[in-house]
């Protein structure tokens, strides 16, 4: 994918809820337009994510799945 | 954008098992990284949860639990040593999925500023002292919970 992220977070092997906690944290600490990159392998972070996107308005730019490993890019609002 | 007044979720812990503990942590926690406020009260059973000579060791009892992953007959749950045995084994898969300790959990609620609130009322029943509970956790009573549940969106019982 060719997204250039700013700031990149590996959530693989973590379950319900770190994957999000961590996505919140590292969000909090991005400037408005920069792109976050989460990597996690918990199969509920698909919907979750899309939760957490929606309720906090920082819209998924980009996803991928390769072999159970999800990426999402997220754009800081 | 006009700034809303965020959603808010209050939730009641009423329960003390290592199994009942996890959703008001998750969900509080949760719930925060939503942008929304969070509240928990801890009631009867539920104030383990935030004993700190007992968060760290919550137990989950195999009795009269078909849904176990590893169902005991309850003529066997009954045996001395089958509640230490299925609290051991829930944690290990606990552990097997990397969830975080219960202390873990309590822990984050308080970096992220969930409100905790200890029942007063059931403290006095335990004959538990504000000095047991976590550092940090607020005691309080019914209308403490009912002032901030009143502005909920969510309210849940567990």
């Amino acid at each position: 994918m060719s997204i250039t992220a700013d700031k990149s977070i590996d959530c693989k092997g973590l379950s319900c809820p770190e994957p999000i906690l961590h996505t919140k944290m590292a969000i909090n600490s991005l400037s408005s337009g920069q792109i976050l990159e989460v990597v996690a392998t918990d199969p509920g972070s698909v919907n979750d994510m899309s939760a957490w996107s929606k309720r906090t308005g920082n819209p998924i730019v980009g996803s991928a799945e390769d072999g159970g490993v999800y990426q999402f890019f997220i754009k800081k609002a | 954008m006009v700034e809303q007044k965020p959603k808010r979720i209050a939730l009641i812990a009423s329960k003390g098992s290592l199994d009942m503990a996890y959703p008001p942590l998750i969900l509080a926690t949760t719930a925060v990284a939503l942008d929304m406020e969070a509240g928990i009260f801890f009631t009867f059973y539920g104030l383990d949860i935030v004993n700190k000579n007992k968060y760290r060791n919550l137990k989950v009892a195999p009795l009269a639990n078909p849904a176990a992953p590893m169902p005991v007959p309850n003529i066997i749950g009954v045996l001395p040593g089958m509640t230490m045995m299925a609290t051991a084994m829930m944690n290990s898969w606990m552990g097997k999925a990397n969830v975080k300790s219960i202390p873990w959990f309590v822990e984050q609620c308080q970096k992220l500023g969930v409100r905790l609130i200890a029942c007063q009322m059931t403290m006095d029943v335990m004959g538990m002292k504000k000095e047991d509970l976590v550092d940090g956790v607020e005691v309080g009573g019914a209308a403490a919970f009912l002032d901030f549940a009143s502005d909920a969106n969510i309210s849940l019982f567990i």
